[in-house]
């Protein structure tokens, strides 16, 4: 077990808490920048979907496990970032100039969003923003001359200082970078005075209010930063597939998101990644396991749905935490041993209360 | 004027559909303050379950309706208590995300056991009615009929009988109403099969006019938009919600073709960012 | 001139007046209690001085100025802090995290630009810390620094409200019930802090409390509300004893 002596307040404020931070965070991202070496072009595409699908749950994160606003409806938003960045690119811009401008359209829209959604609560939140997808969906839809509507747009390769990227493992470290630079942003967001304000609205808006947060304010700019990243994911979710139609960024995609990261652990960074880990895997894992399946199972296009609904159920059931919850305990059990008792995490036995006011 | 009648038939009828389903949604609502998002595909399990006694097994129509509400009673009985049950008292969000997992699992095994290839119902009410010259296919009117009916027996239940002021106050506080002598939980699981049995009748209803398939179960998305509109705690409210969304739906499909499928949710958006609490709903703040 | 002034405030729910003509004064560095059987309206007044309910009349002036054109989210940066009768904490936050949220009326960098932790957010941080680090001393909470709120007892949860309420720096503390939920060695533990609170930190306090102990032992004065009126006010050995707050406590019939 770490004992660790706090000498300065530098070092609760810093992101990497002591050095095994340093080490174990470093040696992950030096194996992730070593990886093309390694790795075969097909699972440099994997990986760079994971990532995508990461930096996506990244920005879901931001609004819903940070700030406890509910989105069903993050799909509008990659779709926004995926069709701005293709329409820069088609007129010729360079990618330093369309990726940034695919954030800056989704914030748009997640202002668009916001600003109503800031009055709505729990489940009319959700339900909102799963209205307002729809619309964007059906929106791009009609918006033919820009977008190719339902027969859908092709995306030309990113382009840096005049040279095409087509390869993939160009793709792979283009995401890496977004993903990186995206995690420190909210890591910093996480531990300045605003990312504390998102903690107090998601707690108690009451209190919250009391303490001089303005709450209305907090969730409009979580979502306005929600929706930049998940753009930027869109941005380069539309390089991966090169080929972008309506129906990719649908209801299912935003259920999708929004499962990922509550398998992953809410309220976590980590938890975004690792539940891209656990969906990249799982789709990987099974179109794997297909030739080895019996016809009649692997064949079933009900087959990947149906495991991840089952394993997102087990884990709402049994681990609420996610993954990340998981680990920690795993991890608490190995530096407590043999003192680790089942009843550390245990919570306290809840009743439902109404919350209604008759 | 013909067409203006046709329309609004059908449209009401088609809200009834939405508004039967936002039924289910409002009763477990109202009863365990949960949300159910499988909604939706329960009521497609429960038309492919009534498919298979009715066409499958060549049952008559009123029985094979009659064995698929059994069996979906029992379905949602135990729904609630082997699964829903073990999350009460955790927030709202688990249920949501609990419930859009037991929605996956159950479109994806209703593929998998009866395919994605539509089925087609036959229907009991065959033939048309004509109303000052506007002819509506019998089959609606029966909708409509139906759901007149469910209505009228839920008010009254929840209104007069001892089961639904039980209900009522189980939901209120749970730990009082078990002390007072309710038997909370046979409750709570009853209202989900309840509500399992409501939208096993609206998809069956429904199964001769649109067929069959795992497809359906995103009409449970525009039942959403129907209760929120209604309030999430009315059930008139859902109805109400509902037959707007259909009749709105079936003009704006014949004088506005393009905006015919979204028009339903641009409604509820704006509905909500008039009354962010649903336009029957009560917007509660929280005592301080 | 008073710190806080209420003037005729009144509020009625429906047809229930909650608040009839209530008026008082509190006056610079004294504690000042209002007491009243359930339902006198007290955390009714308390909700209003700190913006949560609107009064249909009346006036509350700080320092002053009117309070009634501020929203309640403007109320911390008036000076002016409070703690809940139901403990209000951020749960899935660690009391560190709950206690820097009380900083939040300081902080002067713009939302958007806290995405680079630049040097002055980083020097801002170490003073907010350091300021938290003084209320985490004062109220002895060091123990519980790093732990999750949602784990911690009702009386730490009660101190660590406290706390935060500290951590705005305000002059004047409006207290719901401090000592509601707490056995008595803690009550009496309140007692001191708030004592200490006047002292030490010179801040004003206005407190609602059930407890006539700590009332007792802390209030300079003390206010008595029946029925959403204003039964009588003085030092609590005078209140105590008057006719009408017997009645309104123990009923018509001694």
């Amino acid at each position: 077990m770490r004992v660790l002596f706090k000498q300065s307040y530098d070092q609760d404020i810093r992101i990497a808490k002591h050095r095994g931070h340093l080490i174990w965070y470093g040696l992950l991202l030096l194996s992730t920048l070593c990886a093309p070496l390694f790795v075969g072009s097909f699972y440099l595409g994997e990986l760079s979907r994971v990532m995508i699908l990461a930096l996506a749950g990244l920005g879901l994160m931001f609004v819903t496990g940070f700030t406890g606003q509910v989105s069903l409806g993050h799909a509008a938003f990659v779709a926004a970032g995926a069709y701005a960045n293709a329409w820069a690119l088609s007129r010729g811009w360079p990618s330093l100039a369309a990726i940034p401008f695919a954030g800056f359209v989704s914030m748009l829209c997640g202002l668009a969003v916001a600003v109503p959604a800031s009055r709505m609560s729990g489940i009319y939140l959700a339900i909102g923003t799963l209205a307002f997808a729809i619309i964007v969906e059906d929106g791009i839809i009609k918006l033919d001359g820009i977008t190719g509507g339902n027969r859908g747009m092709a995306v030309e390769a990113p382009v840096f200082l005049g040279f095409r990227m087509w390869e993939s493992w160009q793709l792979y470290y283009l995401c890496l970078f977004v993903l990186v630079a995206c995690i420190f942003a909210v890591l910093n967001f996480m531990r300045s005075p605003v990312g504390r304000a998102m903690i107090a609205v998601r707690d108690s808006e009451v209190s919250a209010r009391s303490l001089g947060v303005k709450v209305a304010r907090t969730k409009i700019f979580a979502f306005a930063v929600s929706a930049a990243i998940t753009g930027f994911a869109g941005a380069l979710f539309s390089h991966y597939l090169q080929f972008i139609s309506p129906e990719i960024f649908g209801v299912v995609l935003s259920i999708q998101l929004l499962l990922m990261i509550v398998v992953g652990g809410l309220g976590t960074v980590h938890g975004a990644i690792f539940g891209a880990a656990l969906v990249g895997l799982l789709e990987t894992g099974i179109n794997l396991a297909k030739d080895y399946l019996p016809p009649g199972i692997g064949s079933q296009p009900g087959l990947e749905p149906l495991l991840f609904g089952i394993i997102l159920v087990g884990f709402i059931l049994f681990e609420p935490q996610g993954v990340y919850g998981r680990w920690v305990k795993i991890r608490s059990y190995f530096e407590l041993f043999p003192l680790y008792r089942r009843k550390t995490f245990v919570r306290q036995r809840s009743y439902l209360k109404t919350d209604r006011m008759q | 004027m013909t067409d203006f009648l046709q329309l609004l038939i059908v449209g009401i009828s088609q809200g009834c559909i939405y508004g039967l389903i936002a039924l289910g949604f409002v009763l477990i609502y109202k009863a365990t303050e949960m949300v159910n998002f499988a909604q939706g595909e329960m009521m497609v399990v429960g038309s492919f379950i009534a498919w298979t006694f009715v066409v499958g097994m060549g049952f008559n129509f009123w029985v094979g309706l009659s064995a698929a509400m059994v069996v979906m009673a029992v379905f949602g009985f135990l729904l609630d208590a082997a699964v829903v049950r073990r999350i009460i008292g955790q927030p709202q969000f688990s249920v949501v995300i609990l419930t859009i997992g037991i929605g996956i699992i159950l479109r994806a095994g209703s593929g998998m056991v009866w395919g994605n290839q539509p089925l087609t119902m036959p229907t009991p009410f065959p033939g048309n009615s004509e109303f000052f010259g506007a002819v509506v296919g019998n089959e609606r009117l029966a909708i409509i009929g139906t759901t007149v009916l469910l209505i009228g027996g839920l008010v009254l239940f929840f209104r007069c009988s001892r089961w639904g002021v039980a209900l009522m106050a189980s939901s209120q506080n749970q730990l009082a109403a078990l002390y007072s002598g309710i038997p909370v939980r046979f409750v709570f699981s009853a209202v989900w099969a309840g509500a399992a049995v409501i939208s096993t009748i609206a998809g069956t209803m429904l199964a001769p006019i649109t067929l069959i398939e795992p497809l359906n179960s995103f009409l449970g998305i525009k039942a959403f938009a129907a209760a929120v509109i209604g309030g999430f705690h009315s059930i008139t409210g859902a109805i109400a919600g509902g037959v707007l969304i259909g009749v709105v739906e079936a003009f704006a499909g014949a004088y506005l073709p393009g905006a015919r499928e979204t028009i339903g949710y641009i409604i509820m958006f704006a509905v909500l960012i008039a009354w962010p609490g649903g336009l029957f709903g009560r917007a509660h703040r929280k005592k301080v | 001139m008073s710190l806080l002034a209420v003037q005729n405030l009144s509020l009625s729910f429906g047809g229930l007046k909650a608040v009839d003509d209530v008026s008082f004064s509190i006056e610079p560095g004294e504690v000042y209690a209002v007491i009243g059987p359930n339902g006198a309206g007290k955390s009714t007044l308390l909700n209003m001085i700190s913006r949560f309910y609107h009064p249909s009349r009346g006036e509350i002036l700080h320092d002053g100025k009117s309070l009634l054109e501020c929203d309640a989210s403007e109320i911390p940066a008036r000076g002016i802090a409070r703690t809940f009768q139901n403990i209000e904490l951020f749960e899935r936050a660690t009391v560190l995290q709950n206690l820097l949220v009380g900083r939040q009326v300081h902080n002067t960098v713009p939302d958007w630009r806290q995405f680079v932790f630049t040097p002055d957010i980083m020097r801002a941080e170490r003073e907010h810390r350091r300021k938290v680090e003084e209320i985490i001393d004062f109220l002895e909470i060091a123990h519980y620094r790093d732990m999750h709120v949602s784990g911690l007892p009702y009386g730490v949860c009660k101190k660590v409200e406290l706390a935060r309420a500290l951590a705005v720096e305000p002059e004047l503390l409006l207290l719901d019930e401090p000592a509601s939920g707490l056995n008595p060695e803690e009550t009496e533990e309140m007692g001191f802090w708030i004592d200490d609170i006047r002292r030490d930190l010179k801040i004003t306090v206005l407190m609602i409390e059930h407890d006539m102990s700590l009332v007792d032992e802390v209030a300079d004065r003390v206010l008595v509300l029946a029925n959403g009126r204003v039964l009588t006010e003085g030092k609590f050995d005078d209140v105590k004893s008057h006719p009408d707050v017997v009645r309104a406590y123990l009923g018509e019939t001694l």
